[in-house]
């Protein structure tokens, strides 16, 4: 393949930048889902009626 | 026959502000997400492995034109990214949507995100083609420019201590700054660029392969995705920080209640 090293950079960074991303939105949004289910009234009273 | 003059009135106004309802947003992004994001990962791996391994190499660039599997879809979703952004700033000066703001702050730096690939993966393209790393070139200039603009919008919003002032200062910078877009679309046409014009126009056919065109629908299609994915990912995200922090706030005041007592 001609131009590879060019090549290959340019597949990186479009895989890594969104890839990147991505994983962050995704930690993000676990992390306010967790704080968000210990701490709201609405959300503990839901889960507890699921248990019972 | 009696009728009601509000009722005309009323469906456009509950449409507009049908998803502003957060839990109603999250239920609802909550639902897509998986779908986009399988749909982005799917789309996006058939585009580059057929752009990577399949299809063929153009007679004049070579192989560096495999490049463009990755760089046109970011050019496109960064310039689609702002118009989203300049959209959100619409609703949000106009009719105060409560999503709007969130929204133009999640998009901002994915926005910045696919600009700055869109530069970076043009200048491992330019410098085998045409020599040099960056040109200062009609086309480049303006993708600069909205490069720029993605960052001074994300500092904006950030720059005040009330946020709601942030929101708006950033809104009208999105605002001011769309008249980059259409200079970005038809810099090709109005100037002499180093850069080369268009090949895929919506009313032309494609100055392109067929061999070609597919792998780059593919791609475009699976990134727009994934774009649409981070975005909703981010915004869901920060609907539930905003939650968050007001319910924190709410038990911080009703603890200062409880100790101080009665007036």
């Amino acid at each position: 393949m001609t131009f590879l090293p060019y090549v290959a950079a340019s597949y990186a960074l479009g895989v890594i930048v969104p890839g990147g991303f991505a994983l962050a939105a995704w930690r993000r949004m676990r992390a306010a889902t967790r704080k968000l289910a210990a701490i709201d009234p609405r959300r503990a009273r839901r889960a507890s009626e699921k248990t019972s | 026959m009696i009728v009601d003059a509000t009722a005309s009135l009323a469906p456009p106004r509950r449409n507009l502000h049908r998803f502003a309802n957060p839990g109603r947003f999250l239920r609802l992004a909550g639902a897509v997400l998986p779908w986009l994001t399988a749909g982005a990962l799917i789309l996006t791996a058939i585009g580059l492995v057929w752009g990577l391994f399949f299809s063929p190499a153009d007679w004049q660039q070579g192989d560096a034109v495999r490049i463009m599997y990755v760089h046109v879809p970011a050019a496109w979703l960064a310039s689609a990214g702002y118009a989203a952004l300049a959209a959100c700033s619409v609703a949000s000066l106009v009719w105060r949507h409560p999503l709007a703001d969130l929204a133009a702050q999640e998009i901002g730096p994915v926005g910045a995100a696919f600009a700055a690939l869109c530069l970076i993966t043009g200048s491992l393209w330019g410098k085998p083609m045409w020599g040099a790393w960056w040109v200062w070139d009609a086309r480049l200039t303006s993708v600069l420019v909205l490069f720029f603009l993605y960052l001074g919008h994300i500092t904006l919003i950030r720059a005040f201590d009330n946020p709601e002032r942030g929101y708006r200062a950033g809104a009208i910078l999105a605002l001011i700054g769309v008249v980059d877009l259409p200079i970005i679309k038809f810099s090709v046409d109005w100037w002499n660029t180093l850069h080369q014009g268009n090949t895929i126009s919506l009313t032309g056919a494609p100055h392109m392969y067929i061999s070609m065109l597919w792998p780059l629908l593919f791609s475009t299609l699976g990134f727009t995705l994934a774009f649409a994915a981070i975005v909703t990912a981010r915004l869901r995200a920060a609907v539930m920080e905003r939650r968050i922090r007001a319910l924190l706030m709410a038990r911080a005041q009703h603890a200062g209640a409880e100790e101080w007592g009665p007036a």
